[in-house]
């Protein structure tokens, strides 16, 4: 595998009977980048995730993070170098915060001098000796992240990290994770609030049907779909109406005139040239607006 | 293997038990039963009170037969699907931990709490009985403890492979609870039902070997070989043929009933 891949999948698949859960899928994660993987329920992902920790062995194809092959005999150094954040996850309940992590540790053959500092890290110093039945779901996310973290993993691999967590603790986790791709983790995250990782990953993988469909930055995905962008703009009655008639002869643009002023959907090309249209009205354009396709806009155009 | 891992386990499964007092609360039911089935155990008779060793090891033999199974599997039914089920499972699997390590380590840390609870449950008894007969009364009790703790493993064994086979805690305990009739309430009936139906003409023979089939059965050619006169009193000196007639012999069906419901649960915990 090349050097620079924290993750590679090659032609992986996964069935289960007649069902191909993950279908060929090719993937390569570039160290020290944070990942996004989205895709329907039943897309596929959850079942790639799990080949890629190890939990799932593929059919076909091979896995390898970090390097090592994730089923061969060097599957414990593999898994002392990752960190791994499951969906809803409960640990338990008997055990205090400290306790928690100091089993995890152990297990992981991480220090346990390290177990004090995570805790503070992830802003629960003050409940380490609570046991977790004491927990709320945001702290229990948030003992799970600092699990991950243990032992310094080179690969961390969040399951919706953000569940559970209000949007300071969001914004938190995610400068925490940009902390962690300064010092070289790649970060591999799985969300369904798909605004969430827009301006967070570096790139990602959309998977329909067992299969990636595509993979790039937001930017060169975008590029990618067909997407219309909207402008909008607010201009006086008179201008608004000259503008429509303008705008309209230029090919492949729709133009609506609504309460709070002018909408435009036009193709990305033709950007320039209706912000050209609509320049020309000088102090008579009140305010603009552009909305680029959303991640989500994005994700429909590739999986539906 | 690297039985670091497996003491990590099994050390967090047994303070777990001791920390929601389950150990305690196993040996509180354990002492309770074992003194009023010594004490009173003859009160039918008119008698109460202490009376002889057999006497007292027979009667806890026909309680731990009932209760022994029934707690190891309730202790044991959702070690692998209570952790699938609250999601832990791939987080411990995704750990530099090997399957058969959990597994190992989940069933020790149980063990080591079914052990405990049940020596410390019939402790107070062998205390009586020791105040009474001395030494030579502690011996017999002492392979009645002994065996009471090997016919809890295996059935604890068996509730650690209900636990791997099951997909769901709900399905886990009905198996359980199903395993506990099979072997504690229908097993004997249906081979006596089978050996009566059939006026004895099949299976005569076979039958004592049939019995080790059962834990439960053995356990109790265990106890009752190891006192002459219990041999007489069941009559079964007449069904167990003289070659199966081995204390040694028993304890290693027994360890085979703890050793291979484990094995087979390891091979149905794939990935």
């Amino acid at each position: 595998m090349s050097e620079s891949a924290a993750i590679e999948v090659r032609a992986a698949s996964r069935h289960f009977g007649a069902l191909r859960a993950v279908d060929g899928v090719d993937l390569t994660v570039r160290r020290g980048e944070i990942f996004g993987l989205i895709g329907h329920n039943g897309a596929g992902k959850s079942t790639l995730f799990k080949m890629m920790l190890g939990l799932l062995e593929p059919s076909g194809g091979e896995v390898f993070v970090d390097g090592c092959a994730v089923h061969g005999r060097d599957f414990r150094a593999v898994r002392r170098r990752i960190g791994y954040l499951p969906e809803n996850v409960a640990l338990y309940d008997n055990l205090s915060g400290l306790e928690t992590l100091q089993f995890f540790a152990r297990l992981k053959g991480a220090a346990r001098e390290q177990c004090e500092p995570l805790l503070q890290r992830v802003g629960l110093a003050a409940a380490a000796r609570r046991p977790l039945r004491e927990y709320s779901k945001g702290m229990r996310q948030r003992l799970g992240l600092a699990q991950a973290l243990l032992g310094t993993p080179r690969v961390l691999f969040l399951d919706e990290p953000g569940n559970g967590l209000d949007p300071q603790a969001i914004r938190d986790l995610y400068a925490l994770l940009d902390e962690q791709r300064a010092q070289g983790v790649t970060v591999l995250i799985t969300s369904h609030i798909l605004a969430e990782l827009q301006e967070r990953v570096d790139r990602l993988a959309i998977m329909a049907n067992g299969r990636v469909v595509a993979t790039g930055s937001v930017e060169a995905l975008r590029a990618q779909v067909p997407m219309p962008l909207t402008i909008s703009a607010r201009l006086g009655a008179a201008d608004a109406l000259a503008a429509r008639q303008q705008l309209a002869a230029l090919a492949g643009v729709e133009v609506s005139i609504e309460a709070d002023g002018l909408r435009v959907r036009c193709p990305r090309p033709h950007k320039m040239a209706v912000l050209g249209v609509l320049a020309g009205f000088g102090p008579g354009l009140l305010d603009l607006g552009i909305r680029e396709p959303s991640l989500e806009d994005v994700f429909f155009g590739f999986s539906n | 293997m690297i039985f670091s891992q497996i003491l990590t386990l099994a050390a967090k499964e047994f303070r777990d038990r001791m920390r929601n007092r389950w150990v305690l609360a196993v040996a509180l039911v354990f002492t309770v039963f074992s003194l009023v089935i010594a004490y009173f155990g003859a009160a039918q008779q008119g008698q109460i009170g202490l009376r002889s060793l057999e006497f007292t090891i027979a009667s806890l033999v026909s309680l731990v037969i009932y209760l022994i199974p029934l707690i190891a599997l309730l202790l044991g039914f959702d070690a692998i699907v209570g952790e699938r089920e609250r999601g832990s499972l791939d987080l411990l699997l995704a750990l530099p931990i090997s399957r058969l390590e959990l597994l190992l380590g989940k069933y020790l840390g149980l063990a080591a709490a079914l052990t405990l609870s049940t020596l410390a449950g019939f402790a107070l008894v062998a205390l009586l009985l020791y105040r009474q007969f001395g030494w030579p009364g502690l011996l017999p009790y002492g392979g009645f403890m002994f065996s009471s703790v090997l016919l809890g493993l295996s059935f604890l064994s068996l509730a650690v492979l209900v636990s791997v086979l099951a997909r769901e805690r709900t399905r886990a305990s009905g198996m359980a609870i199903a395993l506990w009739f099979f072997f504690v309430l229908v097993f004997d009936m249906l081979l006596l039902g089978g050996l009566v139906a059939t006026g004895g003409r099949y299976g005569g023979d076979a039958f004592a070997y049939l019995l080790l089939l059962n834990p439960a059965d053995v356990f109790r050619i265990l106890n009752v070989f190891s006192l002459d006169d219990l041999r007489s009193l069941y009559g079964l000196d007449s069904i167990v043929p003289p070659a199966l007639a081995k204390p040694w012999l028993m304890m290693l069906v027994m360890l085979g009933w703890i050793v291979a419901p484990l094995i087979l649960a390891r091979w149905r915990f794939r990935a």
